[in-house]
């Protein structure tokens, strides 16, 4: 369903910064693939991320949502198929709007908006049911502004903005990088909930090893632009660390002792 | 002194203040909603004047100018908001583009002259203070008045609609309301085109008020309109939450500082020092918070940590974050 074909994208382009972020990237999603993403810094996760958000253009290939090719369309055109969650809890939502409003320019994301009137008892009530999912408290805050919500509690909001109309593809970018861990793994637990839940198909880069082998039910590893492993089923529930470790090193050539990823496996 | 003299400039001052509040509406939309101090909005004031007295003296009924007025200003922020999201010129720099432009334009409307007086024509402010048989200044009051408050209820509406929601998160966080779908550059041009419609609508009524358009009356308008945002925040700021008493306390920052004018011309002061002054204030109601917060911060600074013992009372009474 969510098809990426020879898509390339170098930034900076005869500049002394030129970066082939990304090197005729191939991927083709499963309806309700749970894909979680490694690889290390700088190895172009975020690119492909932005890349099938529309976030830039890319330099060719194409990519397919559905079907539809929406490879150059804007950012905003694609915004009807996908839900994002960021890794700064700051970019997700609105500070200066209320909870509830917030939600609702969400539960609005890829549709018509008009000259409706934004926010009425009918929707609150579903936004109250919402919130109450989340086990935060928040279902009594509901015309609290977002900016005096802890980061946590910004990031679980921005997950259930993320997906309140349904999309057909989640993109997570690290989303609990910033948290500390006991929020990072409850934004975690209820990220899994909610994928599960609705069924989503959803592509989570992450730097924690052990949560890329125990989430979804796919793993790819990113190096230098392009997917340099690609495992799913049976075969990604045997995976441990010390396999993805050697097979970074394999695949690459290289070894990553100083990377992130070892820090945090 | 001379009391009725006194009173008189006051309620000139508060009608000026009110129908200049439209136009601080229009200001308020652009600089406090989007974050863009819009230069536009000296132009399109002074274009607002222009349509509406050209068209009142062609025989067009003074409503009809009025809004002719203001659907001007509307497009000239439209212009504004093609330079800036269709061309990605920077916001300041299309406004002034547009303002400078406007210059040539607005003398093209008035046939040339630098100045249009409405001599003895009906207007909306004639209309009303014949018929009540009030001053030109009372009757200015009153439809200032009238139009604030519909120009009041149509923002609080427009901006609790869908559009109007996508449009206040687009000067909230950009980002995120694109990812969310909206396309933040019609979301930008629909506010400026919005904020200097109401500018064009506050020159029309200025006009009338004060029987001529003229090619210099909007100069500075953008430096009063941040004036009395500014004002009116130091005012009722920390009393008001509402979106609309929000607006409301823009047009009394507003009123009040028309006031300032009215009395400080009264007292003797040279008109054209009020630019002058206006810059100052807006100068120091812009750098005061600035000063004092690092003021603020160094005089609590202390080598010892006096504050830990009453952190730590409060936070086992526990705070709301988790
Ligand atoms: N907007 C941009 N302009 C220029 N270069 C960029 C841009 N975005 C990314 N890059 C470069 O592209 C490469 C890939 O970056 P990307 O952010 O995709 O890495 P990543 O895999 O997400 O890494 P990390 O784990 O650090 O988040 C990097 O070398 C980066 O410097
Ligand atoms: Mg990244």
């Amino acid at each position: 369903m969510i098809e990426i074909t020879h898509v390339s994208k170098t930034f900076n382009k005869g500049t002394v910064n030129e970066k082939r972020a990304l090197d005729n990237l191939n991927l083709k999603l499963n309806e309700g693939d749970f894909v979680t993403i490694i690889g290390g810094n700088g190895a172009g996760k975020s690119t492909m991320l932005n890349a099938i958000a529309g976030t830039f253009p890319v330099d060719c290939g194409k990519i397919t949502i559905d079907g539809t090719n929406v490879t150059m369309d804007p950012e905003y055109k694609r915004a009807k198929y996908i839900g994002r969650v960021f890794q700064d809890p700051m970019k997700g939502t609105c500070a200066g709007m209320q909870i509830e409003e917030n939600l609702a320019l969400a539960k609005r994301r890829g549709q018509h908006r008009g000259l409706r009137w934004q926010l009425n008892d009918k929707e609150r009530e579903l936004y109250r049911e919402q919130l109450a999912t989340l086990g935060l408290g928040l279902e009594t805050r509901l015309s609290d502004k977002v900016g005096l919500l802890s980061g946590g509690q910004r990031q679980a909001v921005t997950l259930l903005m993320a997906t309140i109309q349904k999309p057909k593809l989640l993109l997570l970018d690290e989303h609990t990088a910033a948290l500390d861990p006991a929020t990072a793994s409850k934004v975690l637990r209820l990220t899994r909930e909610i994928v599960e839940s609705h069924h989503l198909t959803a592509l989570m880069v992450t730097h924690n090893m052990k949560d890329a082998l125990t989430i979804g039910n796919r793993l790819i590893m990113m190096d230098h632009g392009t997917i340099i492993y690609d495992v799913s089923g049976e075969e990604k529930m045997k995976l441990t660390v010390e396999d993805l470790l050697t097979k970074f090193e394999e695949a690459s050539g290289t070894e990553f002792s100083n990377d992130r990823m070892m820090l945090s496996k | 002194m001379n009391i009725n003299g006194l009173l008189g400039s006051l309620q000139s001052g508060v009608a000026q203040g009110v129908l200049w509040g439209i136009m601080v509406l229009g200001v308020y939309i652009t600089y406090k909603l989007l974050d863009i101090p819009d230069l536009t909005a000296d132009g399109s004031f002074t274009l607002g004047g222009c349509v509406t007295t050209v068209a009142i003296l062609a025989g067009i009924n003074p409503i009809l100018a009025t809004l002719m007025g203001m659907g001007a200003g509307f497009l000239a922020g439209a212009v504004t908001g093609v330079l800036h999201t269709f061309f990605d010129i920077p916001a300041i720099l299309a406004g002034i583009l547009t303002q400078i432009g406007l210059w040539s334009v607005n003398l093209r409307i008035m046939g040339g002259k630098a100045n249009n007086p409405l001599l003895k024509a009906d207007t909306i402010v004639s209309f009303f203070s014949d018929r009540l048989g009030i001053s030109n200044s009372q009757s200015s009051m009153l439809v200032g008045i009238l139009l604030i408050l519909l120009v009041i209820l149509f923002l609080y509406w427009f901006f609790g609609t869908e559009i109007g929601s996508a449009l206040r998160a687009t000067g909230d966080n950009e980002d995120m309301i694109r990812a969310l779908g909206v396309n933040t550059g019609h979301t930008k041009l629909l506010a400026l085109a919005i904020s200097n419609g109401l500018i064009g609508l506050s020159g029309a009524m200025v006009a009338q008020m004060q029987k001529y358009a003229d090619i210099n009356m909007g100069r500075g308008a953008i430096v009063i309109g941040l004036a009395a945002i500014v004002i009116g925040e130091v005012l009722l700021g920390r009393l008001v939450k509402n979106f609309g008493f929000k607006l409301f306390s823009a047009v009394l920052g507003s009123v009040v500082y028309f006031i300032i004018q009215a009395l400080v011309l009264r007292f003797g002061m040279d008109a054209n020092d009020m630019k002058l002054l206006s810059a100052l204030m807006v100068a120091a109601a812009l750098a005061i918070p600035v000063a004092m917060s690092r003021y603020n911060i160094k005089k609590s600074y202390s080598e010892n940590d006096l504050y830990a013992d009453e952190h730590r009372r409060l936070e086992r009474k526990g705070g709301k974050e988790s």
